[in-house]
């Protein structure tokens, strides 16, 4: 079984976001960028598939610094083929021409299955996965969190609210959209890391002409202003838990 | 093309989700501006009694044995359909497990715009989206001809959709649904649990500032002190370290105790969306910039790790003196 593995960075949610001096995009200068945690569970779905039943891990993404360690990463993961898109991605694109673009290259791998993440917190303008989907000709689930092959199907569990499962089941190819891997991504050493450095090929394939049409063009960024901002506690620990209990006692419950 | 704005009702089994009704009011703010009529769009096989207080001037009803369900294969190609019949100004879906699957498709499909995680609507007709985990807001004109839209909740609130007088339902004969790739072999039930978190009033939350499965258990004293209940943010149940029952958010239960003590959860908006009903938020985050401190009354930086086992000592000595 082939499976390919669009995967993105995106900005870490950990550091401050600032709007760049158009006022209409973040700063990329100080931004940190970390894989999208969909993503990585996309990876460790397909590697999970690879292991219940063989075949090819691929990973594809668009070049950006930081790429290459996520690759090695992955490689040490399990992932057999790393390949880097090579284009005009600095200024970032939106998900219609990256979704444009990763058709293009994704058909030449002929892949059984393509797992994305469900979503990206930056997307704008729809989730990679569905418009992938469409261009490719395949069909789409997402908010997936287990898929099993089956011949030429696959069967998947997809996500409604409050826990509720459908067990939906797709013909090959298809594209899903991963909400959670069956286990949690996997752990791997620094050392494995390392290795994959000095054994695994970064492929790299053009990305020309991104056509970003299909998104929408943003005015202005901003940050969003609070109704009413908590009442900040501040001081030690022992004086703000103090000051938590007499709000519990406040509040009726101790 | 015309003004209209339509509105993609979403429901399951029987149910129709609050989404819709938020959508239903986002929509009355963007008609208001365009000119144009709220059109509910139901799509099922015999749903026309969730259409009874849809807030819409009217309700299109499409029924077929393929929509009995949801897949996207065939939503997708039945608002396809609509869309090119009736050339609306925008089609509002919910960011959701069923409207994700269909508006970037579709988006794909037809060649038109699309927005997603809109949040309101300006009362310009400007779009507001909410990216980032809830820390950045972007706006920017509806594109055109027809601008996708998918709708995150908390811009309006569901009664805002919701209306005493029944809409006039008009039924639309079903596209061609077939050549679907996409087939429902079941639904399987959620996992009951050992308490309904919906319903309790104290809740304990964790996220992922936890670190570790076995830092669990300063969550689980805080909350037997306390007589509560834990809960999670969802990477804290992706981990296995507690069960899908004790999910909060989007894809686990929406809750409103009395008081949600959120420790080490950042307030993304698929947790924040099923806390918003909370009586009262207290927040221990060590991120002043974490957007649980814009919905939280009480909030402090302190390290969960110095704080709730001194908390937790606390909640002790005053109930035992
Ligand atoms: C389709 C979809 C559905 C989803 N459904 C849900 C859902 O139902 N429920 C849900 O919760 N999420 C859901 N999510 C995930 C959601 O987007 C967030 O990723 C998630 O809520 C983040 O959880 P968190 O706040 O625990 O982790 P993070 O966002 O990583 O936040 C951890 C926080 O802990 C703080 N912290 C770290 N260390 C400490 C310390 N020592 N002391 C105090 N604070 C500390 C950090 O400052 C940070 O703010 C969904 C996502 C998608 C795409
Ligand atoms: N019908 C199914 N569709 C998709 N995933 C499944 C299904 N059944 C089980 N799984 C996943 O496969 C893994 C093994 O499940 P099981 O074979 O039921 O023990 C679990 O982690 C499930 O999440």
């Amino acid at each position: 079984m082939n499976i390919v593995v669009p995967v993105k960075l995106v900005p870490d949610l950990v550091e401050e976001l600032t709007i760049d001096a158009s006022g209409a995009a973040l700063d990329t200068m100080w931004l940190r960028l970390i894989i999208n945690e969909f993503d990585d569970h996309a990876t460790e779905q397909a590697i999970l598939l690879k292991e219940r039943s063989g075949g090819q891990v691929t990973i594809i993404t668009p070049n950006a610094e930081g790429v290459d360690d996520m690759l090695f990463a992955a490689s040490a993961r399990g992932a057999d083929r790393l390949i880097k898109l090579v284009g005009d991605f600095e200024n970032g694109v939106n998900n219609h021409a990256l979704a444009r673009t990763l058709a293009t290259t994704i058909k030449d791998l002929q892949p059984d299955l393509v797992l994305t993440g469900v979503q990206a917190h930056n997307d704008l303008d729809g989730s990679l996965g569905p418009l992938l989907a469409e261009y490719l000709g395949m069909p789409y689930t997402g908010y997936v969190s287990g898929v099993i092959v089956n011949g030429d199907k696959a069967i998947v569990r997809k996500e409604f609210p409050g826990g509720l499962i459908a067990e939906l089941e797709l013909k090959l190819p298809a594209v899903l959209g991963i909400q959670a891997a069956e286990q949690p991504p996997r752990y791997v050493a620094i050392s494995k890391v390392r290795q994959a450095m000095k054994t695994a090929t970064l492929e790299e394939m053009d990305a020309p002409g991104l056509n970003p049409d299909g998104g929408p063009t943003i005015g202005r960024m901003f940050q969003p202003e609070a109704a009413e901002k908590a009442e900040m506690i501040s001081g030690n620990a022992d004086v703000v838990a103090d000051r938590l209990i007499g709000i519990f006692k406040e509040l009726g419950v101790l | 093309m015309n003004q209209d704005i339509f509105v993609i009702i979403e429901h399951l089994r029987g149910q129709v989700a609050d989404i819709s009704y938020v959508m239903l009011a986002a929509a009355h703010e963007l008609a208001q501006n365009t000119g144009g009529k709220v059109e509910a769009v139901l799509l099922g096989q015999n749903v026309q009694g969730l259409a009874g207080n849809l807030a819409a001037d009217q309700v299109l009803s499409v029924e077929h044995p393929a929509l009995a369900d949801f897949t996207s294969d065939a939503y997708i190609k039945a608002v396809a359909g609509l869309t090119v019949e009736h050339q609306p100004r925008a089609v509002l879906f919910g960011h959701t497990s069923v409207g994700m699957d269909v508006a970037s498709g579709l988006s794909a499909h037809l060649g038109l715009p699309l927005v997603g995680s809109v949040r309101y609507f300006e009362s310009g007709g400007k779009f507001v989206s909410q990216i980032c985990g809830g820390k950045i807001m972007a706006e920017g004109e509806l594109p055109a001809p027809t601008a996708l839209i998918t709708l995150v909740p908390g811009g309006y609130k569901p009664e805002q959709g919701q209306s005493a007088q029944p809409p006039q339902v008009t039924q639309v004969a079903a596209p061609a649904l077939d050549g679907l790739r996409v087939t429902l072999k079941q639904y399987i039930e959620p996992e009951a649990g050992d308490v309904d978190i919906a319903k309790e009033p104290l809740l304990i939350a964790v996220g992922r500032g936890i670190q570790t499965q076995d830092n669990i258990s300063l969550a689980d004293d805080l909350a037997q002190a306390l007589g509560g209940v834990v809960c999670a943010s969802r990477p804290v149940v992706d981990q296995g370290w507690l069960p899908t029952s004790r999910l909060v958010g989007k894809s686990g239960k929406a809750v409103k105790p009395k008081v949600y003590l959120a420790i080490g959860i950042s307030g993304a908006p698929e947790h924040a969306e099923a806390i918003t009903g909370s009586n009262v938020i207290v927040a221990i985050n060590t991120d002043a910039a974490a957007p649980i401190f814009n919905i939280a009354k009480y909030g402090t930086i302190t390290d969960l790790f110095d704080l709730v086992p001194v908390l937790t000592d606390k909640v002790r000595e005053a109930k035992g003196g």
